[in-house]
C-alpha cells in the first residue's frame, strides 16, 4: 500500500529555525540598505566585474541546484519511471523556492528594477539576439509553471473539506489533472531552454573568457551539468527530509538517482574534454596557473563520485550516496562559478571577491529559502510518500 | 679703464678687495650664481654663498674679450640689466672685460690698440665671447670690423683664445639674421671655430648669470661645463621650459587660454594653445627669470614662449602655431593604461571560508552519520 | 538497473536525434559592415600631447561631475568611469611612452548591442552606439560583453545609468563636431566619415611608415570599430587586449540561432515532450 505524502507537522520555531529566520532578517536589512545606498557601497562589484556572487551563485548556481524539479519531471514523465513519483513533489517545492530566490536576487542585483516589468510586456522592444532576454523571460515563465505544479500539492490538503478553500480545491484539482501534460511539458521545455542559455550568456564575453571555459558547446555543458545537479540535489534534499522529519529515506530510489547523476557527470567530462581537444585548447589544462588548477579541481570533482561508486560495489550506502551528491552538486556549482567569475578576465587591475554584505545577503536568502521549505513541508503534503512494499 | 686691468696675476678675491667691493655684494652675486646653476657646475656645487665665494675667490680673474658680430647688442644689454650688484662695481672686477665695444672707454684706433694689447697679454688664456652671427657669404663681406671681414677677425682672435663662448642664439646657430632667405649666409660661431672648445648659450637673449657661471667655471676649473650635443651647457639647457613651467599643472589639467585677454588668460592658464613652444624649447627661463624681476619672463607675463633658443623653432615656426611634442613628458601622476581598481576584502574571504568550511564539514559529518545509522546489508 | 540503463541510453539517443534535427548548423552569421552613413574618429597617438583638453570638453558637454577620488583636489580620473566618458592615459612600451585616448569604440558589430535585453544600447544614425535609459534595467550584461570595458555603471547612484560616449550625437544633429575633436589643439583626434577617416589613416601609414606601427587598429579588429587608432607603440601596450577579426557576438548568436531557429526549436521540442507524455499516460507507468 502506497503511503500518501502528508504534512510532517511538528513545532515550527525550533532553535535552528529561529537562526534561519535571523539570517533571513539580516539579509532583508542589507537589501534595504542596498536600495538606499546603491550597489557601490554595499557590494564589491566594479566596472571590471559587474556580475558577482548574486549572479554567479544565487542565479546561475542557485537555479541549477533548483533543477531537481526538472530532473525528476524528465525521469517520471518522459522516461515514465512512475515509481519515483514520491520524490517529485519535494523536488518541485525546492525548485519553486530556488527559482524564486534567484528571481529575487536578480531584482536586487539589477540597477533599475522598476523597469523590469517591461521585459515580459514591451514585446516590441525585445532584442531577440539577447541570450539574457531569453533567460529572463524563460525564468519568469518557469516560476509561474513551478507554482502551477505546486498548487495541487498545496490544495490537496484541503480536498473534501467543507470550507471555501476546500470547495475551490475540489473544483480545481481535477482541472490540474487534465492540464498536467501541458504544464509539465513547459516544466521540461523551459529549463532546457534557459539552463542552456545560461551557458550561452557567457559566450558573448568571448575574448574575456579563458579558453578552458569558452566553448560553442557551453549551452550543452550547462544543460548536462544542471541535470546532473538536479538529481544530486534530489538525493540531498530527500535524505535531509527523511532525517529531519523522521521518515524512512527512499534509499533504493536514491541509489538509482545517484547513478544517473554519475552518468551525467561522466558525460559532462567527456563532452568537455573532447570539445577542448577538437578546438586545440587542451594545452591550457597543463599550464600551472589559476586556470589550469581550477580546471583540474573541477574535473576531478566531476569524476570522483565515479571512482567512489564504481570501484567498490559495497559502497552504495546512503552516506556515500549523500557524499557523492554533495560532491557533484559542488562540482557543478564550481564549474558555473568558474565560468562566470574565475575564468572571466576583464583585464589587469580588476579584482573581485564578494563583500561581506553581499555574502550575508546570499546566505540570508538561502536561509530564508530553507525556512520556507521547512514551513511548507510541515504544513502541506509534500514529503512522506513511499514505495509500494513489493518494489 | 686703468692700466691695472691688464695685470691678471691676482685672484678674484684679491681683486675685489683692491677694488673695494663690499663682501655683501659679492655674496649676493654668488647667491645669484647658485640660482643660475643649481646643479651641474663645480663652482656652485656648494651649500652656501659663502662657500661659493671662497671657491670663486681662489680663481684667477679671467680675461674676457667680447666681440659683436651681426648682433643687436641684446645679449650685452641683458648683462647690463643686472643691478644687484652693479655691473661696473662688481662684474668688471670679477672678470676682466678687456675688450667690449659697447662699454669700453676707448674708441677708434685706441680701441684697436686695446684689443691687440689684451690679446698679447693673455695670449692663449683669454675667453672669447662672440655675440651675433657671422656672415659667411661672399667671403664675409657683409660685416667689417676695423676694416677686416668679421670672418677673418673671428679666426684671428679665436685662434689665440683658450675657449669660445657664443652668447645668444645668433652666435650659437645664426639667430634672426639666419632666418628667411638668409641673404648674408649668417652662421653660428661653432661651425666656424676649429680646435677650440665652444660653448653655445642660445637665447634671445639668454640669462646673464648663465654666462657668468660658465665663464667662472672655466676660470676656476680650466674646463668648460658639461655640454650637450648642441654644445649647450647641460646645467642650463638640459630641460625644456615645459618640464619646469609654473603653468604646467594647467596644461596637465586641460586648462588653456584660448585668446589673449580671455578668462583663461587672465587666470594664468597654460598658453599652449596660443602657440607656446615651451614643450620643445630647451632653456632655463622658467626658473631663472630676467631683469632681476620675479616673473619677468615671457610666459610669466602671459606671452607664449617662441622657442628662441632652438634652431628648428625660433624665427621658423610661426609664433602662434601649436608645437608638435614628439616625446610625451607626463607628470608622475598621469593615469596609466593599466590602473589598479578596488581590492579584495580580507574579512569577506574569511567569512566565505568559514561558511564554506562549515558546510563541507557538516556534509561530511552528516554522510558519516548516515553510513553509521544504515542497517548493514 | 539494466532496464534503467537501457532506457537512459535510449533517452540520450532520442535527445541527440532531436537536437541534431533541430540544430542543423546554421550558416555562419554574416560579417557586418559599417553603415553607409557611418561617421567615426581617427586618433593618431603620435600627435597627441596629453593636454587633456578633450577630457575637459567632454565633461563640460555631458555635464559630468569631477572625479576627485584620487587626491581629493583635482578632477583626475584614472580611466573611464561613471564620471568620465573620455579619458587620456599614459602607455609605456619598454622605454617608449605614448598617450592614448579611450572612449566608446562604436563597434560595427557591438557586443553590448547583442547583449542588451530591451535594446537600450543600439546602433543608431551614423552607426553611433546610443543609450536609452528608459529601456535599461541595469543588468550590466553590456559591461560583461564589451571587450574594451567601455560601458561604466553609476555604482553610487540610487537610479544608476550606464555611462559611455555617444559621439556627441546631439551636437552632430546640430551640424557641429564632437567636443573632443573640436578642441584638440593638435588635431590628434579628428572626426569625419568613416570611409574617409580610414583612407586618411592608410595614407598616413604609407606616407610615414617609420612613424607608425603598420596597422590601423579598428579596421578589422573584433569585427571593426568606427573609432580608429594609429600608434607608434604596439596596440597591446595602449591597452587594446584583443585583436582577433571575429566580431564578439558571432559565436553566441550563431549557436543560439542555430539551436532555436527562431521559435521552431522550442515549439518542436514542446510538441515532442507532449507526445511522449501522452503516450506514457496511455501506457501506464513502466514500473
Amino acid at each position: 500500500m502506497r503511503t500518501q505524502a502528508r504534512p510532517m507537522g511538528g513545532p515550527l520555531l525550533t532553535r535552528s529555525y529561529v537562526v534561519l529566520l535571523g539570517l533571513a532578517a539580516l539579509a532583508f536589512i542589507i537589501i534595504v540598505w542596498r536600495f538606499a545606498a546603491g550597489l557601490g557601497p554595499t557590494t564589491a562589484l566594479s566596472d571590471g566585474y559587474p556580475w558577482g556572487v548574486w549572479i554567479a551563485f544565487d542565479v546561475v548556481t542557485g537555479t541549477a541546484l533548483a533543477c531537481g524539479g526538472y530532473a525528476m519531471a524528465l525521469l517520471v514523465y518522459i522516461f515514465n519511471k512512475g515509481k519515483y513519483h514520491p520524490l517529485v513533489r519535494p523536488a518541485i517545492l525546492t525548485s519553486a523556492l530556488g527559482y524564486s530566490i534567484a528571481g529575487l536576487s536578480v531584482m536586487i542585483d539589477i540597477g533599475r528594477p522598476w523597469n523590469a516589468w517591461k521585459l515580459p510586456i514591451q514585446v516590441w522592444k525585445w532584442n531577440v539576439n539577447s541570450a539574457l532576454l531569453e533567460v529572463a523571460l524563460c525564468i519568469m515563465a518557469y516560476c509561474v509553471v513551478l507554482y502551477l505544479e505546486l498548487v495541487p500539492a498545496l490544495l490537496e490538503k484541503y480536498k473534501g473539506e467543507k470550507t471555501t478553500i476546500g470547495r475551490i480545491a475540489d473544483r480545481v484539482l481535477p482541472l490540474f489533472d487534465k492540464a498536467l501534460i501541458f504544464i509539465v511539458a513547459f516544466g521540461i521545455l523551459l529549463p532546457t531552454m534557459h539552463q542552456s542559455s545560461l551557458g550561452s550568456l557567457m559566450m558573448l564575453t568571448g575574448p574575456k573568457l579563458h579558453p578552458l571555459w569558452f566553448s560553442p558547446l557551453l549551452p550543452l555543458l550547462f544543460l548536462v551539468g544542471c541535470v546532473m545537479m538536479g538529481f544530486a540535489i534530489v538525493v540531498f534534499e530527500a535524505t535531509f527530509s527523511a532525517k529531519a522529519f523522521g521518515h524512512k529515506p527512499e534509499t533504493p530510489m536514491l541509489r538509482n538517482l545517484a547513478k544517473l547523476s554519475a552518468w551525467f557527470s561522466a558525460l559532462f567530462v567527456i563532452i568537455r574534454v573532447v570539445d577542448l581537444g577538437v578546438r586545440g585548447s587542451l594545452g591550457y589544462a597543463f599550464t600551472l596557473d589559476t586556470y589550469g588548477v581550477m580546471f583540474w579541481i573541477e574535473t576531478l570533482l566531476f569524476l570522483a563520485p565515479l571512482l567512489i561508486l564504481y570501484t567498490k560495489t559495497k559502497h552504495y550506502s546512503l552516506g556515500n550516496i549523500f557524499r557523492q551528491a554533495m560532491l557533484l552538486a559542488f562540482a557543478g556549482a564550481l564549474y558555473r562559478f568558474d565560468t562566470y567569475l574565475v575564468a572571466f578576465n576583464p583585464g589587469p587591475g580588476y579584482h573581485y571577491f564578494p563583500a561581506v554584505p553581499e555574502l550575508l545577503v546570499t546566505i540570508g536568502l538561502v536561509a530564508g529559502e530553507i525556512a520556507i521549505y521547512i514551513f511548507v513541508v510541515k504544513k502541506f503534503p509534500i514529503v512522506g510518500g513511499e514505495l509500494p512494499a513489493h518494489a | 679703464m686703468s692700466a691695472s686691468r691688464y695685470v691678471t696675476d691676482f685672484t678674484i678675491a684679491a681683486g675685489l678687495e683692491r677694488a673695494g667691493v663690499s663682501r655683501r655684494n659679492f655674496l649676493t652675486f654668488c647667491g645669484k650664481l647658485m640660482v643660475a646653476a643649481p646643479v651641474g657646475l663645480a663652482i656652485t656645487n656648494h651649500l652656501s654663498p659663502e662657500a661659493v665665494a671662497a671657491d670663486i675667490g681662489k680663481a684667477r680673474r679671467p680675461s674676457v674679450i667680447w666681440f659683436h658680430m651681426q648682433d643687436c647688442t641684446g645679449c650685452t644689454e641683458t648683462l647690463l640689466r643686472t643691478s644687484q650688484p652693479d655691473l661696473a662695481d662688481l662684474i668688471l672686477n670679477i672678470i676682466s672685460l678687456d675688450y667690449h665695444e659697447t662699454v669700453m672707454a676707448p674708441s677708434g684706433k685706441d680701441a684697436e690698440l686695446a684689443l691687440q694689447e689684451a690679446m698679447a697679454q693673455n695670449d692663449g688664456k683669454f675667453v672669447c665671447v662672440v655675440e651675433g652671427s657671422i656672415p659667411t657669404k661672399d667671403n664675409g663681406q657683409y660685416l667689417y670690423l676695423a676694416g677686416k671681414p668679421g670672418l677673418q677677425v673671428l679666426h684671428e682672435v679665436t685662434s689665440r683664445s683658450a675657449a669660445v663662448i657664443a652668447i645668444g642664439s645668433c652666435a650659437s646657430w645664426g639667430g634672426v639674421p639666419s632666418s628667411g632667405p638668409n641673404p648674408t649666409g649668417a652662421t653660428g660661431a661653432v661651425s666656424l671655430v676649429k680646435n677650440k672648445p665652444v660653448v653655445n648659450l642660445p637665447g634671445c637673449p639668454p640669462n646673464p648669470y648663465v654666462l657668468l657661471a660658465t665663464v667662472l667655471e672655466y676660470a676656476r676649473t680650466g674646463k668648460v661645463p658639461a655640454l650637450d650635443d648642441e654644445h649647450r651647457p647641460k646645467f642650463a639647457y638640459d630641460r625644456t621650459i615645459h618640464e619646469h613651467c609654473p603653468r604646467r599643472a594647467h596644461f596637465d589639467a586641460g586648462r588653456f587660454a584660448k585668446a589673449f585677454g580671455d578668462d583663461g588668460h587672465r587666470s594664468g592658464w597654460c598658453l599652449y594653445q596660443l602657440g607656446c613652444k615651451g614643450p620643445v624649447t630647451h632653456a632655463a627661463c622658467s626658473t631663472r627669470h630676467f631683469a632681476e624681476v620675479v616673473d619677468a619672463w615671457p610666459i610669466g607675463i602671459g606671452a607664449p614662449c617662441v622657442g628662441c633658443t632652438e634652431e628648428k623653432i625660433a624665427f621658423k615656426v610661426p609664433i602662434f602655431d601649436t608645437a608638435d611634442i614628439p616625446k610625451p613628458l607626463p607628470p608622475a601622476a598621469y593615469p596609466s593604461v593599466f590602473g589598479e581598481h578596488k581590492g579584495i576584502s580580507p574579512v569577506a574571504t574569511g567569512v566565505a571560508g568559514l561558511v564554506g568550511g562549515a558546510l563541507a564539514s557538516a556534509g561530511l559529518i552528516a554522510s558519516r552519520k548516515l553510513n553509521d545509522e544504515e542497517p548493514k546489508e | 538497473m539494466t532496464t534503467d540503463r537501457r532506457s537512459l541510453l535510449k533517452g540520450f539517443a532520442a535527445a541527440a536525434a532531436t537536437m541534431t534535427v533541430v540544430s542543423t548548423p546554421a550558416a555562419a552569421r554574416e560579417r557586418k559592415k559599417a553603415p553607409s552613413d557611418a561617421v567615426g574618429l581617427l586618433y593618431d597617438a603620435t600627435k597627441c600631447v596629453g593636454c587633456k583638453a578633450c577630457v575637459v570638453k567632454c565633461k563640460e558637454i555631458n555635464a559630468l561631475q569631477a572625479d576627485r577620488r584620487a587626491d581629493k583636489l583635482y578632477d583626475a580620473p584614472e580611466g573611464l568611469n561613471e564620471y568620465t566618458k573620455n579619458v587620456i592615459q599614459l602607455a609605456r612600451d619598454g622605454g617608449e611612452e605614448s598617450y592614448v585616448k579611450k572612449q566608446c569604440m562604436h563597434c560595427v558589430d557591438p557586443a553590448c548591442v547583442g547583449a542588451c535585453m530591451l535594446g537600450a544600447l543600439q546602433k543608431g544614425q551614423f552607426g553611433i552606439v546610443k543609450y536609452d535609459v528608459e529601456r535599461c534595467v541595469g543588468c550590466r550584461y553590456c559591461q560583461m560583453a564589451c571587450p574594451f570595458n567601455v560601458p561604466k555603471f553609476e555604482w553610487t547612484s540610487r537610479a544608476p545609468k550606464i555611462i559611455k560616449c555617444e559621439l556627441c550625437k546631439e551636437r552632430l544633429a546640430e551640424g557641429k563636431q564632437p567636443g573632443c575633436t573640436e578642441v584638440c589643439p593638435r588635431k590628434a583626434v579628428i572626426f569625419g566619415k568613416y570611409d574617409e577617416l580610414l583612407a586618411e589613416a592608410h595614407q598616413r601609414l604609407s606616407a610615414e611608415p617609420q612613424k607608425y606601427v603598420p596597422k590601423v587598429y579598428g579596421e578589422h579588429d573584433l569585427g571593426g570599430t568606427q573609432v580608429l587608432y594609429l600608434s607608434h607603440i604596439p596596440f597591446e601596450s595602449l591597452g587594446f587586449r584583443f585583436s582577433g577579426e571575429r566580431a564578439v557576438p558571432d559565436v553566441q548568436q550563431t549557436v543560439q540561432h542555430g539551436i532555436y531557429k527562431g521559435f521552431a526549436g522550442p515549439v518542436a521540442l514542446y510538441a515532442l515532450l507532449g507526445a511522449v507524455m501522452f503516450r506514457n499516460r496511455k501506457k501506464g507507468a513502466d514500473e
